[in-house]
């Protein structure tokens, strides 16, 4: 019963995305006074999707084994938030995550924004519901969540749990907080296409724009990072970013969503680089669109593809020809006619901000075509190749080091042209670095290029992001400023983590038998021995580990799971972390002569990584307030009374 | 600078990016990217030595041994040829005889294959794609054979 009223609330919810869609036309055109009626149908679209998705949730708590879905993914033993979290830890229901998350930002969309003509919200609505058309179709044609399990095929196979893998906290939040962020993208596509269609590409539009991109950003920044920490502790190799196919499909938005949150300031500061802010607000969930094709369609290898179904890959790639393609071909309609705004001199912020949007585009196209170009060797010769971290390091990561020193000195230029000796305030970071780099060349003459480039730019940002407060009132700046400059500081400190966790790491592999002594950077790792024991809904090797470097012992316990349902192992990293770093210890098997595989690595400030990565998102979320309490502020600006005239 | 001049400007450093991407992207993939190779395809001699490839096929039962203790070798076959692996490390969890194995490494003298990683980040319901197409063709094989 449930599982068919959360079915029954997704068709009304499509029946309503498609009224929202006819009625936004006429609106637009002004044949039909339906602004307010395309409003409530959107409002009302969101909350039939939150119903349908409730229901997931609920057959997932109460375990209903007659839905085929639950059946596949769920069991009775599973611990209560695995069995929530297992709703969207498969094809069909993160894929209604995905629509529920589009509606809900649409019904939020006509419930919050007043900053563009009624006109151009409209069309953004119209789009927005074109959009969700397209993947409920999907859902309900290709990939229904709510089917009943077939009873002949069910008694065959059995109930399967969810991969133990995916049974971890990271699942509870990783998942949902990314797709906030990609389908948050789609609001800002929906208002791109919308101002395309009216023509009203100005600063207004930028403004209404910019929280959601901003809020869509600090998710998938966040999002990233968690999922770049879950990587590192759960799979157990000690990496924190593999280039995997997947982790792409949620970095190619975010580099075109960072490109897009820069130059929409321009647009609504500036009224310049119209027609590239609405390539790129495009472009962005258009990424987005990308890394759900990825990771749905099974393409893929990887524990994200769930689907090796070919028919919903099709059904996939068909809807993101349609969208990008139509949004593309309005683009080149459009484009000619947007008047660009203010000029710029060469050397400026605008100028600065044109460069860095350079950068991360090109940035954004080397990450697309080493994703991509196996997928079209096979697809073109049949061939099969991958493309692993040495293309990405060596291609995108001078690049990239390069884009974080501009970082520092973007943000001191001012608008329309630059007047200051801007170079002679970035003498003491420049020193700086080079300091660092006098230091590491010093310390370590045997480090590769890259970390030890990575250390000194690191240095030189991190002195040169606080660079905007000074000589400003502090308590006046505005919080968008300090917003900006903890971001660029976060950049500096993430850069600093990775460079010194390739320089400085420390490994060490080796058979072990209790009692044994390992010593792995500054520590002495003495192995006690390994012991079972049994969890909820598997059984485990705990090893038992005594570290120390001097003062003090530290335990750890890195283990082993066994799930039956499905048969498989799982590593579980022991972690301690420390203010200079972290160790990090995985247990291995049994060695027929008696040992223990154990795996130690000594991580000199990893953490700075995922810290770097939260200060990035704390900074989106300062000046996500700023902004929100200016406009508070200044209250609501009016409709304008006579917007139908204007167009078409 | 005119509007007009600064929109072709725009325009021209956009192509010249877009260009810029492609040179990049066309380097580094002659030389980085990894081609996916069978023990079938090795035995034929189609692959290159000593540059780094990707192995795939089923791990022979019967066929692990421990050099050391941190040291394994192993035979990986695709019912046209065999090659031997030699891997240091802990393999992966799902890493098993008789199931799917996927290797990085590169193709050394006498035809043993070194790797440097074992991926199996696959779940018992997932196959990667190429060797999905193996065991679909298989498949195929033996229904033709009935």
């Amino acid at each position: 019963m449930i599982a068919e009223a959360g079915l029954a609330a997704l068709w009304l919810a499509a029946g309503l995305a498609a009224l929202q869609l006819l009625l936004s036309v006429p609106t637009v055109r002004g044949t039909i006074d339906g602004a307010a009626t395309v409003r409530a149908v959107a409002v009302v679209q969101g909350l039939f999707t939150l119903i349908a998705f409730t229901m997931l949730l609920t057959v997932f708590a109460r375990t209903d084994l007659s839905v085929a879905l639950v059946a596949d993914n769920s069991n009775v033993a599973q611990p209560f938030i695995y069995k929530i979290a297992g709703a969207w830890g498969n094809h069909e229901g993160s894929m209604l995550l995905w629509v529920t998350v589009l509606a809900v930002a649409g019904a939020a969309f006509a419930l919050l924004s007043h900053r563009t003509s009624e006109a151009t919200r409209i069309a953004a609505l119209g789009a927005q519901a074109a959009l969700a058309l397209g993947f409920y179709a999907f859902l309900l044609i290709a990939s229904n969540p709510f089917a009943r399990v077939d009873l002949a095929t069910m008694l065959i196979t059995g109930p399967t749990g969810l991969n133990p893998l995916l049974q971890d906290p990271g699942l509870a939040f990783h998942p949902p907080t990314l797709y906030l962020g990609y389908v948050g993208l789609s609001i800002a596509f929906s208002l791109a296409v919308g101002a395309l269609i009216t023509t009203e590409v100005d600063s207004r539009l930028a403004r209404a724009m910019r929280p959601w991109v901003l809020g869509a950003w600090i998710l998938l920044t966040l999002g990233i990072t968690a999922g770049s920490y879950w990587a590192y502790y759960e799979l157990g190799w000690g990496g924190f970013w593999f280039w995997d196919p997947v982790e792409n499909a949620s970095l190619m938005p975010w580099l075109a969503a960072t490109a897009l949150l820069h130059s929409v300031n321009v647009l609504a500061a500036r009224a310049a680089l119209k027609a590239w802010t609405m390539m790129l607000a495009v472009l962005a969930f258009s990424m987005s669109m990308v890394g759900t094709f990825l990771v749905r369609s099974g393409v893929l290898t990887s524990v994200h593809a769930f689907a090796i179904d070919p028919e919903r890959g099709t059904f996939l790639l068909a809807l993101l020809a349609i969208y990008v393609g139509a949004a593309f071909t309005l683009f080149a309609i459009r484009a000619p006619r947007l008047r660009e705004g203010a000029p710029f001199e060469l050397v400026s912020r605008e100028s600065g901000l044109v460069v860095n949007n350079l950068l991360l585009s090109v940035i954004l196209g080397i990450v697309f075509l080493g994703t991509l170009y196996p997928l079209f060797v096979e697809a073109i010769s049949g061939e099969k190749l991958s493309v692993g971290a040495p293309y990405f390091n060596s291609v995108a990561g001078p690049l990239a080091l390069f884009l974080a020193v501009l970082v520092g000195v973007g943000p001191l230029l001012s608008w329309r042209r630059e007047r200051r000796p801007v170079l002679k305030r970035l003498t003491v970071p420049a020193l700086l670095g080079v300091t660092a780099l006098v230091i590491t060349l010093a310390l370590a003459p045997t480090l590769a290029l890259l970390p030890r480039l990575g250390l000194t730019i690191a240095m030189f940002l991190a002195a040169a992001s606080p660079l905007p407060l000074i000589g400003r009132n502090v308590l006046r700046t505005p919080l968008a400023t300090w917003g900006m400059v903890v971001s660029h500081f976060g950049i500096a400190v993430a850069l600093a983590g990775m460079a010194a966790n390739g320089a400085f790491t420390s490994e060490r592999l080796a058979v072990a038998r209790p009692g044994e002594q390992l010593g792995v950077g500054p520590w002495t790792v003495a192995f006690g021995g390994v012991m079972p024991a049994a969890g909820k809904n598997f059984t485990s090797m705990e090893a038992e580990l005594r570290a120390s470097r001097g003062e003090g012992v530290v335990a750890l316990r890195p283990e082993t799971h066994y799930f039956s349902d499905p048969v498989m192992e799982t590593n579980e990293a022991a972690i301690r972390t420390f203010w200079d770093g972290q160790l990090y210890t995985v247990v291995g098997r049994q060695d027929p002569s008696g040992g223990w595989q154990l795996r130690l690595w000594w991580k000199p400030f990893v953490t700075l990584i995922w810290a770097g990565g939260a200060l990035i998102a704390i900074g989106g979320a300062l000046a996500l307030l700023g902004r929100a309490l200016r406009g508070w502020r200044a209250g609501r600006p009016r409709p304008e009374p006579d917007w139908r005239r204007r167009y078409i | 600078m005119k509007p007009k001049n600064q929109r072709l400007v725009l325009v021209a450093c956009a192509v010249v990016a877009g260009f810029f991407v492609v040179l990049l992207g066309i380097w580094g993939l002659r030389d980085q990217a990894a081609y996916f190779y069978t023990p079938g395809d090795i035995a034929a001699g189609r692959a290159p030595s000593d540059r780094p490839i990707r192995l795939g096929g089923m791990v022979e039962k019967g066929s692990l041994v421990r050099n050391d203790p941190l040291t394994i070798r192993f035979v990986v076959t695709d019912g046209a040829g065999k090659v031997t692996v030699i891997f240091r490390g802990i393999p992966p969890d799902l890493f098993r005889e008789g199931s799917g194995v996927v290797a990085d490494g590169r193709l050394r003298s006498q035809g043993i294959f070194v790797a440097d990683a074992i991926l199996a980040k696959h779940d018992e319901r997932y196959m990667p794609p190429q060797l999905g197409n193996q065991a679909a063709e298989h498949k195929a094989g033996k229904t033709l054979e009935r």
